[in-house]
């Protein structure tokens, strides 16, 4: 499988702006240099806890956002420099989480569609034909749905409306940013398999962004753990969730109830305080938090190393020879 | 934190020097030769370029703008045209008149519009609420000019019992807190409370909705809060809003109304603005114009201070 | 949950309504004709401006023409239903015609102030960063006068006339609602549908016309009638001090100037062109309140 989109060192901070009396200030380190591809064809699931930075990360890559440092390549150009914006924008769009924010309350649903085509040059009739089979496509009617506004849908068509735009201009990747996760458990498993199918047959590539890791499990082919801007853990789907080496990711798997009621949690699995993304101190993000924390994690940064098959972790236990107690003798 | 209030103290000196540059540029604008007022219409050509030089009308715009402002910033503003007489003391006691102007009308519209809009606020929805809504609604329709003009017919023509305009026989300079003085402000200062009576009205009306609204106070009521502590409570959550709105409109009324000292010759800022202008005397106006505006960049700056300090979302570190 | 046929969106067809509902306009109309006291307003104002159009038609007298034998004419005088000026001019008739200059400087400036207004505040909103702390700052420093202040102090540099008058006013009320307009236009550019627009690669231009324009309009346009009223006041104001409308011509603030000496021979008389803009004003403010209500709700 070639790959299709090369991510690296993307990084962005945003400084806080200081009130009139001097409070507040500082910096958030939303995205702080991560890398990663995605391969032509696969679904890379992307979980983490609110502020981990998985939204920025999704507007850094339709460029919604410009990052301060790093590059993303698309089909091996570097996109703002070899590959011009609008043919990037062409090739990867996004579906929001927002269903209602994300639609013009003004505009039909099919003009909505239709916007996308028809900035990038197709004639007016074409697009409403192309949005209109769109529609029909997701599985909305297009002699009844065409003329509607967004107030007059429910959250699901209005979702299916929004990857019918996103798939407008014939992209090869969607990003999706919880795109499921604002609708009902039972519209959700319908937006998703119309997700599976509609990739299916174009040959889609997802980036699918979510806090609900069983969605996650079903829907990736590849799973990224992020933690307060950095990358905790990359790897298969079933490797990173079958065997997570990420104590962090660890935590974030134990804390789904399961479904047996005789396994009961017996304590919170994760402790200490939510992150704070201002100015967070050097070494491991995921220290303050963390069971087997020593000295030597809060020291440098910590990379992302290989731990199995294509399975990475950036965790000092498993760097052998790093100074942790737990990490494993060098190898000879 | 205080480093940050001399920043911003510091953006006031800029847009002081900005406005005052405007100002003393905008007679400039105007049609007529600045001196017309202090003329004679047939003078003589030797006779004009004396006054110009006198004035210091003869050296370019930039020039005498600079000399204006050497001299403004050690608290000399020039000689009035039209009265001879200095304007710094001519500005200290239309500033003195029109506070004794605003403490009367804060003093009545602060109170009514306290009552008032606590009254509609507590019945809000009944007809006492439309009754005071449509009443404020009209106050603020009113033109206090129009409504000055008709206390003095109701009040000074009809029943002759407060007289029509002025501040007094003596003049401003011999203001005292009898009645025989007092009698003059009472009409200008009804005239002049109406704007924030209104203005308060509405906004405590809809602090004191909102507040009862909220089901943390049916709660409390639930609970056996009598209706004395319900008070205090709105009271107590109403404050911070309704005296942040007071203290603005105090601070517009400092600045004079010069409408409402026009209608009744009351020798306040405002009116001594209006006469700076008609008579063209350039050197009152650059001073009473200069001084109102950096009033106003002050109050301003108060108030988002305030403000700021009150906005529960600011994080304090 | 993998094999289920996504075809099971038949459930989500059967709970969308069957007819297509109530375009917007029209649901903002039918809202305004319910509510009675904007409908008397909005009539009361039709009826003015109507008869200000009409005034040679309608007026008995000729404004202009004065007689020293009639002046200060009670109300109800043989031949001066409204009386007469103290000049001797028939108030019925000045009051009619004064609509019209009146009515037109109370209403312009506000017109010219939204074109401008909305100007400066949509392109400060959409750029934000530098573009915007400049144009906001700088309308800042005129926010913070009072409007009497600035329309007085921009009229007595320029003089009196009515197009300064109506330039004066324009300048007052630009700041208010480019502030306005600013704010809306920062809400509408942070939602979703100006990003995904953005990600659709359109250029901004396009997005303002098709995404901006539409959203940001309708708010401003709400806050720019309450200014209605404000402006009629101001406007007679200026006139009033003598900023505004210059003599003969009829104009109800500046008739409140020259008939207010005559307040202790004919009161009733001199009162009666305040009545008239206080009668304008309020209607304006409760029409603007209708205005704002019926737009609200139907979003």
């Amino acid at each position: 499988m070639n790959v299709l989109l090369t991510v690296s060192e993307l990084r962005k901070h945003f400084p806080l702006k200081k009130d009139l009396f001097g409070r507040g200030g500082g910096t958030v380190h939303a995205v702080d240099g991560i890398s990663f591809d995605v391969a032509e064809g696969e679904t890379l699931g992307v979980v983490g806890e609110s502020g981990c930075g998985k939204s920025t990360m999704a507007r850094l890559l339709v460029r919604l956002i410009e990052p301060d440092e790093g590059m993303i390549r698309l089909e091996g150009r570097a996109v703002g420099t070899q590959m011009p914006l609008t043919e990037a924008r062409g090739k990867m769009q996004m579906v929001f989480q927002d269903s209602f924010a994300s639609l013009n309350p003004r505009l039909t649903i099919e003009d909505s569609i239709a916007f996308g085509p028809i900035v990038h040059g197709l004639p007016r009739a074409q697009a409403r034909e192309r949005a209109r089979s769109l529609l029909a496509r997701v599985g909305l009617a297009p002699l009844r749905f065409a003329g509607r506004y967004p107030h007059e849908l429910s959250g699901g068509q209005r979702q299916r409306v929004n990857i019918a735009r996103a798939l407008a201009l014939r992209p090869k990747i969607v990003i999706l940013d919880e795109a499921v996760s604002a609708l009902d458990k039972s519209i959700e498993a319908q937006v998703l398999n119309l997700l599976l199918d509609l990739k299916a047959e174009f040959g889609l590539t997802y980036v699918f962004i979510s806090h609900d890791l069983n969605v996650v499990r079903y829907m990736s082919d590849r799973v990224m753990v992020m933690y307060l801007g950095k990358i905790a853990e990359a790897g298969p789907a079933e490797s990173v969730f079958g065997n997570p080496r990420h104590p962090y990711t660890r935590a974030l798997f134990s804390a789904m109830p399961s479904m047996d009621p005789d396994r009961r949690t017996q304590q919170p699995p994760l402790i200490g305080d939510p992150p704070n993304p201002i100015d967070p101190p050097p070494g491991c993000r995921f220290k303050g938090r963390c069971a087997h924390a020593e000295d030597v994690c809060g020291r440098g940064d910590i990379a992302l190393t290989s731990a199995g098959a294509e399975h990475r972790v950036a965790c000092l236990m498993t760097q052998p020879g790093c100074g942790h107690s737990s990490a494993p003798a060098k190898a000879a | 934190m205080f480093v940050y209030l001399l920043r911003r103290l510091a953006y006031v000196l800029p847009i002081g020097l900005a406005v005052s540059a405007i100002c003393f540029s905008l007679v400039f604008l105007a049609p007529g030769d600045p001196l017309s007022a202090v003329m004679p219409a047939d003078a003589s050509l030797e006779l004009i370029e004396k006054l110009k030089a006198d004035y210091g009308f003869d050296k370019p715009i930039p020039v005498q703008f600079g000399k204006w402002v050497a001299r403004a910033v050690q608290g000399d503003l020039g000689i009035s045209l039209a009265t001879g007489r200095p304007v710094n003391s001519e500005l200290a006691r239309a500033i003195s008149n029109t506070f004794v102007l605003a403490f009367f009308a804060c003093s009545f519209g602060f109170t009514l519009g306290l009552a008032f809009g606590f009254i509609a606020g507590y019945w809000n929805g009944t007809w006492v609420d439309k009754v005071v809504t449509s009443l404020a609604v009209a106050g603020v329709s009113v033109p206090h000019y129009w409504l000055g003009m008709v206390l003095v017919i109701i009040f000074s023509v009809f029943f002759n019992w407060l007289p029509a305009m002025g501040m007094g026989s003596g003049g401003s300079s011999e203001w005292a807190w009898d009645w025989e003085h007092l009698q003059f402000v009472i009409l200008p200062a009804i005239t002049l409370a109406m704007i924030p009576t209104a203005i308060i009205t509405r906004t405590v009306r809809a602090l004191v909705a909102d507040i009862l609204s909220r089901e943390f106070v049916t709660a409390l009521i639930a609970k056996g809060l009598s209706d004395r502590d319900v008070f205090w409570h709105v009271v107590k959550n109403a404050a911070p809003t309704a005296l942040a709105v007071m203290g603005i409109q105090l601070g517009y009324l400092l600045g004079g109304s010069i409408l409402v000292e026009t209608v009744f010759s009351w020798p306040g800022t405002g009116f001594l603005l209006s006469v700076a202008i008609f008579q063209r005397d350039l050197p009152l106006l650059q001073g009473t114009i200069l001084f109102l505006a950096l009033f106003f960049v002050f109050l301003n700056l108060l108030v988002d201070m305030v403000q700021t300090l009150l906005d529960p979302r600011i994080r304090r570190t | 949950m993998k094999d289920a046929p996504y075809g099971a969106t038949a459930i989500d067809l059967q709970a969308a309504p069957a007819a297509p509902t109530q375009g917007y306009w029209s649901a903002v109309l039918s809202r305004l004709l319910r509510d009675k006291v904007t409908v008397v307003c909005a009539l009361v104002i039709l009826a003015l401006i109507l008869m200000a159009v009409f005034a040679p038609w309608i007026a008995p007298e000729d404004p202009l023409k004065g007689s020293v034998m009639k002046r200060l004419k009670p109300i109800g005088s043989e031949g001066y239903p409204l009386g007469s000026d103290e000049l001797g001019r028939d108030m019925l008739s000045r009051l009619i015609f004064g609509a019209r200059l009146s009515l037109v400087m109370g209403i312009t400036p506000v017109l010219c102030a939204l074109g401008i207004g909305s100007l400066l505040g949509i392109t400060a909103g959409f750029h934000g960063g530098r573009v915007n702390t400049v144009i906001m700052r700088t309308i800042d420093v005129f926010y913070a006068f009072p409007s009497v202040l600035l329309a007085v102090a921009i009229s007595g540099a320029l003089g009196a006339g009515i197009t300064n008058a109506i330039l004066s006013l324009t300048i007052v009320f630009i700041p208010p609602i480019a502030r306005v307009a600013e704010s809306v236009t920062t809400q509408v550019r942070a939602l979703d549908y100006v990003e995904a627009a953005r990600a659709s690669g359109a250029g901004n231009f396009t997005i303002i016309r098709v995404h901006i324009l539409g959203n940001v309009m309708g708010p401003v346009f709400i806050y720019a009638t309450s200014l209605l009223s404000v402006c009629m006041i101001l406007a007679a104001g200026l006139s009033f001090l003598g900023l505004g409308t210059k003599p003969p011509l009829p104009e109800w603030g500046l008739m409140l100037n020259t008939l207010r000496t005559a307040i202790f021979q004919n009161p009733w008389v001199a009162a009666l062109p305040g009545l008239m803009i206080f009668l304008v004003s309020f209607c304006f403010n409760l029409l603007s309140d209708g205005v704002r209500s019926a737009m609200d709700v139907t979003r």
